[in-house]
């Protein structure tokens, strides 16, 4: 069984996102990227499966210009056996739809039977690739899976879903796609033998422009602003009497 | 152009989630249709009392009562013809379905609307709602999840006429099989008017029971930060943030929680926000109406032990 774990380079999540008032954009230019952590726990979950002696083999896709590289090697120092590089020439604006229309393109070449994928990336927060990708091929679907089990005979597995009422339990037949949440695994670092030896793994490079995939753009940003917390004038409050009395005079309890 | 309400049902009930896209529905569109997938047929009869709903159309089917996103996405995009929207209220039920429709209507769907400025122009969150973008779709249908917390609930008063759509189930490759449920009589997080949430700083499930009792006292919900979910003092369920629930109740009461931007991002639009937590620098307390610095079991107990 070959897994395929689509992998995104993100602004890192403990960063604040920057607007260019000019550009009308997220500032990215000098900022500290990542691999988008719930890419991160969908490595974890591959490289379990084929450590396991479930999977034959795990490749990781991920799709930009040249700095792109860097996510995919970090993969591959995860453990990753190869990786498939999508080059676009400039920063262009995929949404999901691309994406999912560009993978669905890799997953037949592969032959791949299971993808497994992050719920969101934090940068876009859409939570729509995967879904999207399982309409484009026709796969079966779980999303916000916490928890995931092969069956023995390896032709369907049961995951279980974090839903807003609870957990919910269901079985998908292969070929499947699973996006994964934040309590699947504990992604592994790269230890610095690890990172060494992925710089030898393979890494094949695909012009996005050979897929013939149509990327004109569905959605377009027509202005972005920045909307963090605003800071509140705090009030110092010391006691249960204090807080009730001036809960009550701001009348929400 | 008219639109089509996907409508989640909370067993007969019609979630607040979708009361809140027949609000942003009204901005778009002057013909508001809903669609109901269900085991049951009587459930149409509360979606037609729905305010601003002009037909309901039902689809019957056993395997729909917890239906399979195979069947339901294609169900629903053979169901989208002579429609200019989709619309659903934003939740794990319509994230988990309204992309595959669109992948169907090779359409590029917009999540989390909070915002409509024209019939093809929207404000949504990016980071975790540190940014906010405004999108132009170009797509001829509009797939769209709104976020409950930026629209109105609509009510009932409707009477909407009934349509039942008979229709072939198609193939499905999953199957369900069970649905562990939280059971509480507390209010429902995305809608209670007070939550009381608590995080890392409580250090154990059993501690997490003072969090529990005070919101009784408040008649509150119960909310939690990514850390106490994860250290498995309470289920996914009650998550606070990017990834987890979006709330913006009168009153939130933070106990124990740090901050991280993940969490703001899911209550930073709340009313009036109480920060119980013995670290003056954490973020949470910036974010704060009312700030007590102290030992938060200190406070837990006297707060739990005085006579409102």
């Amino acid at each position: 069984m070959k897994i395929i774990i689509p992998v995104k380079r993100v602004l890192d999540p403990y960063t604040q996102a920057r607007v260019n008032k000019q550009t009308q954009q997220v500032d990215l230019s000098n900022a500290k990227m990542a691999m988008n952590p719930f890419c991160e726990i969908a490595v974890e979950e591959a490289l379990t499966l084929k450590e396991s002696g479930s999977a034959s083999e795990t490749i990781a896709v991920s799709i930009g210009t040249d700095k792109t590289v860097d996510t995919l090697r970090t993969a591959l120092a995860m453990g990753v056996d190869r990786a498939i590089f999508i080059k676009t020439d400039s920063e262009l604006d995929l949404q999901p739809l691309h994406v999912a229309k560009i993978l669905a393109n890799i997953i037949k070449r592969e032959e791949a039977e299971l993808v497994i994928m992050g719920k969101q990336a934090v940068d876009n927060d859409n939570n729509q690739t995967g879904q999207m990708l399982s309409g484009l091929i026709d796969f079966s679907l779980g999303t916000f899976i916490s928890k995931f089990d092969l069956n023995s005979d390896a032709s369907s597995v049961e995951v279980s879903r974090e839903i807003d009422s609870g957990i919910e339990t269901r079985k998908l037949n292969l070929p499947a796609i699973v996006t994964v949440d934040l309590r699947l695994n504990e992604p592994r670092y790269a230890s610095l033998p690890n990172i060494m030896k992925a710089r030898s793994k393979p890494l094949e490079t695909i012009e996005l422009s050979s897929l013939g995939i149509d990327t004109a753009p569905r959605i377009k940003v027509v202005s972005v602003e920045e909307s963090g917390t605003k800071d509140r004038a705090s009030k110092q409050i010391s006691s249960a009497e204090e807080l009730f009395t001036e809960l009550n005079q701001m009348g929400v309890i | 152009m008219s639109a089509l309400i996907l409508i989640e049902l909370n067993g007969s009930e019609v979630s607040a989630n979708s009361r809140a896209a027949i609000t942003a529905a009204t901005q778009l569109s002057d013909t508001i249709d809903a669609l109901v997938l269900t085991n049951n047929a009587s459930n149409g009869t509360s979606v037609s009392a729905l305010a601003g709903i002009n037909t309901v159309k039902i689809i019957v089917d056993d395997s729909l009562e917890n239906a399979n996103v195979e069947v339901a996405s294609k169900l629903i995009a053979d169901a989208m013809s002579g429609y200019g929207y989709l619309i659903s209220g934003s939740s794990t039920f319509s994230k988990n379905i309204l992309p595959r429709v669109g992948a169907l209507l090779d359409v590029q769907p917009i999540s989390d609307v909070c915002e409509i400025k024209s019939n093809n122009t929207f404000v949504r969150p990016l980071y975790a709602g540190n940014v906010m973008a405004t999108v132009e779709s170009s797509d001829e249908t509009i797939v769209m999840t709104v976020r409950a917390t930026a629209f109105e609930h609509s009510g009932d008063g409707g009477s909407a006429s009934i349509e039942t759509i008979t229709s072939s189930m198609p193939e499905s490759n999953s199957e369900f099989i069970s649905l562990q449920e939280s059971e509480s009589e507390r209010p429902e997080l995305t809608t209670a008017e007070r939550i009381v949430s608590g995080g890392r700083g409580l250090g154990s499930k059993e501690n997490f029971t003072l969090i529990e009792q005070l919101a009784d006292k408040l008649d509150a919900a119960i909310g939690a930060s990514r850390a106490a979910v994860d250290a498995g003092f309470i289920s996914n369920d009650y998550q606070v943030g990017q990834t987890g629930k979006v709330v913006a109740p009168k009153l939130y009461l933070a106990v124990g929680i740090s901050g991280a931007i993940q969490h703001l991002a899911g209550m930073k639009d709340s009313q009036v926000i109480v920060v119980i937590n013995n670290d003056p620098d954490a973020p949470m307390s910036r974010m704060a109406d009312l700030v007590w610095q102290v030992d938060l079991f200190d406070a837990l107990n006297e707060l739990n032990a005085y006579q409102v």
